[in-house]
């Protein structure tokens, strides 16, 4: 017994090592910091949002017409939208949804992807693969915002369904990246070894070469949450995402863009929040780059 | 007579390619006797490598035989019963590529362990430490070390701790140490020859170092394009080299003492450099850099014959009349 809690200690110290190296290598760059700190900031305003913002009952159907269409003040910061509603209390229920498109997203599109792209590629050479690998490219041959507007158009416009819409534009990016690993990997000697030796094809891929993946597959993760949400927000601009009064960044965009340029405050504020969150996962996961990519050397 | 353990029949591998057909090995016979090291040494290209990736089945060959211990074992290694993998193992030429870099010391040597059910889960962790100490590496301080933070030669230590987890009777060994330092090899290669007289086991050595063979091998075999050139005991090897080919690799070696000189045949010049497996020339697929061609050798391709005991060379020289 002993010896196994010793065991789980050396490899938690080793863990922690390889951690803290790499947090070494990640804030070498302050912009990086600088990106993973909004990041939280928005996460915890995004998880808190009822209880954090002013007016957390503006998030739904509310109107007050009196005070509809108020410029940035003290009380309303973001200003406020053509029906009296806050727009900073909406850009941050907004961030909610955003959050929630791009983890779902990523949480279907990622294992699919990842697991034609470890089977294709260890396949390599036979029909299993070339099926694969074809499905893949007629979904990559379409352009990913084109097709997630054909499919989010086909079903009822609210935003499980853009989820979809995203989802299946998305996965075979994923199936390429892992794809080209696999390929590369399984040719390496290890590989080759654990074959030789009889080990099971469910351990070499999942334990032994989907752990040498993870590290562009993390860094690809954390950009495409970004473009996921700018793409939720392109879908509910048009109208297939998010369904007013759910307070979709995109849809918020849209429906002030109609008051420009007299409203500003109520397209720019919800714009820029866009801007922020997918410039801070582009940070993030530039960071995560530098430190994988030195890690292989 | 000893034991066969590995006995190869005229083996043949061939690769087709967009340019013709390499006949990367071009019937290759030879047998490995329990205990012994048979050093398989050659230029890049000669087919060594491809030989050992036949012996331990990560291709099946293009034709001919293979038999382990009389059970014909010619076929690729995915159908071979694993009693059969556990008895022939390999430790590959870059230990870098042949450990997951994301995986550490004890897992890697488990796996093995698990696949083979060598031990019972309870004793995995006791029988990795056992086998770290085989190979002289200090167990606490690698058990949970990645490869990453190892150096050339520990790597090639775990490798060959893997290679021994399963209690094998043959290890291929495939340029175990030409990826490492000088320093380092020796440790290696003393670390495999206490292994060997420890455990009793047989190893086919595959190098491009011929003076290593002198001190490893029982017996050396050169083999060039495809084919052997000679092949016989150590001792009789060195002293009296009878292949042209083998006397001008012999005489490249660089010696250092008195009695390697004495060994050492006279100054022959090498010119050339092997052909491609491709355009395999025709004759004797050595005559364009024979300095001791005759006639006959760009018509006729010598067999391999046993000129004395154990030792056999495929020249037309020593050829006797059809």
């Amino acid at each position: 017994m002993s010896s196994r809690k010793e065991a789980a200690l050396a490899v938690w110290q080793a863990r922690w090592k390889g951690l803290s190296r790499g947090w070494y290598r990640y804030s070498r760059n302050p912009l990086h910091v600088v990106g993973l700190v909004v990041l939280l900031l928005i996460g915890l305003a995004a998880g808190l949002a009822p209880y954090i913002t002013p007016y957390p009952e503006h998030a739904g159907p509310y109107t007050n017409f009196r005070e509809a269409g108020l410029p940035p003040s003290k009380a309303h910061w973001f200003g406020t939208d053509r029906v009296g509603r806050d727009v900073f209390t909406r850009v941050i229920f907004g961030y909610r949804f955003s959050l929630l498109l791009g983890i779902v997203v990523l949480s279907i599109s990622v294992p699919i992807g990842v697991l034609f792209g470890l089977i294709a590629g260890y396949k390599r050479g036979s029909w299993i693969e070339t099926v694969l690998m074809r499905v893949t490219d007629i979904f990559l041959s379409v352009p990913p915002l084109v097709l997630a507007m054909a499919v989010a158009a086909m079903l009822t416009p609210n935003l499980f369904n853009a989820m979809l819409a995203i989802s299946i534009s998305w996965w075979p990016w994923y199936s390429r990246l892992i794809y080209g690993m696999t390929v590369s990997l399984r040719e390496q000697y290890f590989v080759r070894e654990l074959e030789l030796t009889g080990a099971g094809k469910l351990q070499i891929l999942l334990r032994e070469i989907l752990p040498n993946c993870l590290g562009p597959l993390l860094t690809k993760v954390t950009l495409d949450m970004g473009f996921a949400i700018l793409m939720g927000a392109t879908l509910s601009f048009v109208g297939l995402g998010a369904q007013p009064p759910t307070p979709g960044l995109g849809t918020m965009v849209a429906e002030g863009a109609k008051r420009l340029p007299a409203e500003w405050w109520s397209t720019i504020f919800p714009a820029l929040a866009i801007v922020v969150v997918i410039l801070a996962f582009n940070l993030v996961g530039d960071g995560l780059r530098d430190v994988f990519a030195e890690e292989e050397v | 007579m000893k034991d066969v353990v590995l006995e190869v029949v005229d083996l043949k591998k061939y690769f087709p390619t967009k340019r013709g057909t390499v006949k990367a090995v071009d019937g290759v016979s030879f047998t490995v006797q329990a205990g012994e090291t048979l050093g398989l040494v050659g230029e890049s290209g000669s087919g060594k490598t491809t030989t050992a990736h036949c012996i331990i089945g990560l291709y099946p060959p293009t034709s001919g035989e293979l038999r382990f211990k009389g059970q014909d074992i010619s076929r690729g290694f995915e159908r071979r019963p694993l009693s059969l993998r556990r008895e022939i193992r390999i430790v590959f030429q870059d230990p870098g590529s042949s450990l997951n870099p994301k995986r550490h010391v004890a897992q890697i040597l488990s796996v093995p362990l698990k696949v083979h059910r060598i031990v019972g889960r309870g004793e995995r962790l006791s029988k990795v430490r056992e086998l770290l100490e085989m190979v002289e590496l200090p167990p606490d301080d690698y058990l949970y070390k990645t490869p990453r933070a190892l150096g050339g030669g520990e790597m090639q230590m775990v490798a060959i701790a893997r290679a021994l987890a399963t209690s094998p009777s043959l290890v291929v060994l495939d340029e175990p140490t030409s990826a490492l330092d000088v320093s380092v090899q020796a440790k290696i290669i003393s670390l495999l020859l206490r292994l060997q007289s420890e455990l009793g086991l047989t190893y086919l050595f595959i190098t491009h170092d011929l003076s290593l063979m002198r001190n490893v091998a029982s017996r050396v075999a050169i083999m060039y394009l495809g084919k052997l050139a000679e092949i016989a005991p150590t001792l009789k090897f060195f002293r009296s080299p009878l292949h042209p080919y083998t006397k001008m690799l012999l005489s490249s070696v660089p010696v250092v003492s008195p009695e390697e000189r004495a060994l050492k045949p006279e100054k022959v010049v090498s010119r050339g450099e092997i052909p491609s497996p491709v355009n395999v020339p025709p004759g004797c697929s050595f005559h364009l850099r024979c300095p001791e061609k005759g006639e006959a050798c760009s018509q006729l391709d010598p067999t391999l014959q046993e000129i004395e005991e154990d030792h056999f060379v495929r020249c037309l020289q020593f050829q006797g009349p059809p």
